[in-house]
């Protein structure tokens, strides 16, 4: 606000060290408040840039695994994202199981099968479904698709391959396929998000 | 300058009055749980007035702007929601591409009684029921009106005719309403047991009207009781470093 | 090194911005010492208050932007989403509803202590004339923006308003269907009303610069309608006039707050909550209070192009103002018979607006045509008139005298030259 102008002699009152301190006290409070007033009218318009209610209430999807045969994958929207939700037969799972850190492109956790699954439901794998190339939706959920040389996907745009469990085996691709926080309802439902 | 503010305040009062017909309707008015500064939504009122929208005025009113979820502002538990929304269909679009319904969830729109504003004539002698999402700020008197309305309706004054398919109402402005009388003496049974008197059930009605065309009721007057309290302390410290400034001028 | 600006600045950072590009001296010059009269009222805290509010218009403005549809089947049902599902979008949507009410009281107050005080005259006419435009583009940006959440009023109103241009002869046909994009209000007029309605606030902003810029030129009016004569007649502009501004502004910040959290549908219509409907015509078709004298002039004359050229007319009239009055005294506290005609004019425009709400039968078509007839005859006749024939009171010698001295508009001690009213400071 810059310096305060003091023009004429101070008002009377109780001694100038006195007049003084109270003048800055009320300054003070005056400041404060008015900084209060700017931050508290500053904070709904930021809110109001947050995700709303709708969007919230479609953050989250549930998603029934019984009609899923073996063998057989299908892809779901969840916040805008394809979610591959894979039933995978033994082969599969055990395949996915014996792979050690040592043989993949990104060992970075989770990466061993067992942290990419939800305990005794290994036959179920859920993943994003985006390549963490350049964002292209790969190709192995479709019976006939192509599912690459590790059984799992098959991304066309650049030749990326993922394995059973999700994970890149194949550049150029740097990361295996992201996981999205679920939880099982039931033995035979899921909740996305 | 006291002429002025005499002036401005009739003014005000002269302007803040709505439009009126030549013949107003006088509306009884009651006292209601969520007016005044810190009023907030009586909730078993508006359960028991949702219980009443979603067993008889649903059948024939939309209210599409509502969603099941919105039904928590009321203290309805989250799995009673979605219980409640899983008993309606609502449309979908199955695998081939043909129209389909599926159950409701807490995420839908209240479902719609007709697809379209063509359907609902056709059944209803062409009449089209307002959607009852604002219903409370679209009408003059609001929770009044609504409540006024729905214990309306009688036998017309001597004299008086009815056109054909519409119904004598106190409460509706021209007194010929399209809508049959919605509501009678336990046309419900409350789940809460409540005794539902016409009167109760028009009170319920509209304390849930009222919320779901202003579900941020609660939410705006306790924050604006805050932001008008502070505001206030602030016109004090303000008025004082003027003073305090001014003092050597004055 | 030549051109750059020599600075005062202590803080070597803000020196180096100064000399580069002089706004924290012009800012310390405009509002830091600027020499303002030391008399003013709270009547001149207005303009300020009409920047506050123009600042929360704009935020709130954008914001709403960022979630509402301006397409005619979902328009209404954004306006709603924002209302129940956007964080704060309720306080977003009524405060700025809200607001443009609270602009147009504090526009219209601003306005009035300029016709009383005389801050239309010179050398103050171009200041004046800058406001009648900003008042033009206030109120074409508030019609637009009242059509946007496309209610039956938004619709109707705009449908009305939009028809009225057709009256005029030869282009009139052309001029509606150029703003309606079609053959009625329909998608194509929501979509321009919306890029206009973004528009003209920046177009607004634009005006003010000028605005102030002109009156810093010229400095501002006092209730004495005397020109400062030195500094014993100013203050500087901070702090005397910052925080009785900040006071203003908290009272003004009351006022809003109890409207938008307690009262936020007061001035509004209900029939705006029912989505617009091309079939069904509600009983009444009312615009919001801000634009009800003008519609009562409008409706006052039984031609079509009459109402519309008194309705502009009305405005119009306002930008020749300062060469309409032929009084060489500003203030009406000196023009005892203009002061009382001020009330006169006062009270017939507060009638324009009581009888634009109700439908023009009876009783209100006879206030409407007298407060029309007295609203221009006090500017086309009286005015010009009354420079010539009023006595005014004698004028203090100077402000600081006024103030501090001994006392007001008494007679001066002899030989003392009375202040001229024009004068410069």
């Amino acid at each position: 606000m810059g310096e305060t102008m003091s023009s004429t002699a101070p008002a009377a009152g109780h001694g100038p060290g006195a007049e003084v301190g109270k003048r800055d006290f009320l300054k003070l409070v005056a400041a404060s408040g008015a900084a209060v007033l700017g931050a508290s009218l500053v904070w709904p318009f930021i809110n109001s840039m947050e995700p709303s209610a709708d969007v919230l209430a479609l953050g989250s999807v549930e998603v029934d695994l019984a009609p899923i045969p073996v063998g057989q994958a299908i892809t779901v929207l969840w916040r805008g994202k394809p979610m591959f939700i894979r039933h995978r037969t033994d082969k599969e799972i055990k395949e996915a199981q014996d792979v050690t850190l040592a043989q993949l492109i990104d060992p970075s956790f989770p990466a061993l099968d067992s942290d990419r699954i939800k305990a005794k439901h290994d036959q179920w794998l859920v993943v994003i479904g985006i390549c963490t190339h350049l964002g292209c939706i790969p190709l192995g959920n479709k019976p006939t698709d192509p599912r690459g040389e590790w059984g799992g996907w098959f991304c066309p745009c650049h030749g990326s391959q993922y394995d059973t469990s999700g994970r890149v085996r194949h550049g150029p691709a740097p990361l295996n396929l992201a996981l999205a926080p679920y939880a099982f309802t039931t033995d035979t439902k899921i909740q996305i998000g | 300058m006291r002429a002025a503010t005499l002036l401005t305040l009739l003014a005000g009062l002269a302007l803040a009055t709505p439009a009126v017909a030549a013949d107003e309707i006088e509306l009884p008015t009651q006292k209601w749980s969520f007016s005044g500064l810190f009023g907030t939504f009586d909730r078993a009122s508006a359960q028991r007035g949702f219980q009443i929208y979603n067993q008889v005025c649903s059948n024939c009113h939309s209210m599409k702007l509502g969603y099941y979820r919105n039904l928590t502002g009321i203290g309805v538990p989250e799995d009673m929601i979605k219980v409640i929304a899983a008993e309606k269909m609502v449309p979908t679009i199955a695998d081939d591409g043909t129209p389909a319904e599926r159950p409701a969830t807490p995420a839908d729109h209240f479902r719609s009684p007709y697809p379209n504003e063509k359907a609902a004539r056709a059944a209803l002698n062409g009449a089209l029921p307002p959607d009852l999402s604002v219903i409370e700020k679209a009408r003059v008197g609001g929770s009044d009106y609504i409540a006024d309305l729905l214990q309306g309706y009688g036998d017309p004054p001597p004299g008086m005719k009815i056109g054909d398919g519409l119904y004598y109402n106190k409460y509706f402005p021209g007194n010929q309403i399209a809508m049959p009388q919605p509501l009678q003496a336990d046309a419900v049974t409350y789940s809460d047991g409540t005794k539902a008197t016409l009167e109760q059930e028009a009170h319920d009605v509209a304390t849930f009207l009222t919320y779901m065309a202003n579900p941020e009721l609660e939410q705006r007057k306790r924050l604006g009781v805050k932001v008008v309290l502070f505001l206030l302390a602030m016109c004090g410290v303000t008025y004082a470093v003027k003073r305090q400034v001014w003092s050597d001028v004055h | 090194m030549a051109g750059l600006h020599k600075s005062d600045i202590k803080n070597p950072v803000l020196n180096w911005i100064d000399t580069r590009l002089p706004v924290l001296t012009m800012v310390q010059k405009e509002y830091g010492v600027f020499p303002t009269p030391r008399n003013f009222n709270y009547f001149w805290n207005f303009g300020a208050l009409a920047m506050v509010v123009l600042m929360i218009m704009i935020a709130s403005g954008i914001f709403l932007a960022m979630h509402y549809t301006p397409e005619k089947t979902m328009a209404f049902d954004s306006v709603e989403a924002i209302m129940r599902d956007v964080n704060y979008g309720w306080l977003l949507r009524y405060g700025h509803a809200n607001g443009a009410s609270m602009f147009f009281i504090v526009v219209y107050i601003h306005i009035f202590r300029g016709l009383y005080y005389g801050s239309y005259k010179s050398p103050r006419e171009l200041l004046w004339m800058l406001g009648v435009v900003i008042l033009l583009v206030m109120m074409a940006t508030a019609f637009m923006g009242y059509v946007l959440p496309w209610g039956q009023m938004s619709y109707w109103g705009a449908t009305v308003i939009t028809n009225l241009f057709s009256a005029f002869p030869l282009v009139g046909e052309w001029i509606v269907h150029l703003l309606w994009g079609g053959f009625s209000v329909d998608n194509p007029t929501l979509n321009r009303f919306f890029a206009l309605h973004y528009l003209l606030p920046f177009v607004l902003v634009g005006v003010i610069l000028f605005h102030v810029a002109a009156l810093h030129v010229t400095g501002s009016n006092n209730p004495l309608g005397i020109e400062p004569k030195g500094p014993q007649d100013t203050l500087p502009f901070h702090p005397y006039y910052t925080m009785k501004d900040s006071f203003g502004i908290c009272v003004f910040l009351v006022i809003y707050a109890a409207v938008v959290f307690f009262a936020p549908n007061l001035f509004g219509e209900p029939d705006n909550y029912i989505p617009a409907n091309p079939l069904s015509t509600p009983a009444e078709i009312v615009p919001e209070w801000y634009f009800l004298p003008f519609y009562a002039i409008l409706r006052s004359v039984p031609d079509k192009l009459g109402g519309v050229c008194l309705m502009f007319g009305s405005i119009l009239v306002l930008f020749v103002l300062p060469w309409l009055d032929t009084s060489p005294v500003r203030s009406a506290k000196f023009r005892p018979i203009y002061q009382k005609l001020f009330w006169v004019l006062l009270l017939a425009c507060v009638v324009l607006g009581v009888v634009g709400k109700h439908r023009p039968e009876g009783i209100w078509v006879v206030l409407g045509r007298v407060a029309t007839a007295y609203y221009f005859l006090h500017f086309l006749v009286i005015l010009p008139l009354l420079g010539k024939l009023e006595r005014p009171l004698p004028l203090p010698e100077s402000i600081s005298r006024a103030v501090l001295g001994h006392g007001g508009g008494g007679p001066l001690p002899s030989g003392a030259a009375a202040a001229k009213p024009m004068e410069k400071a």
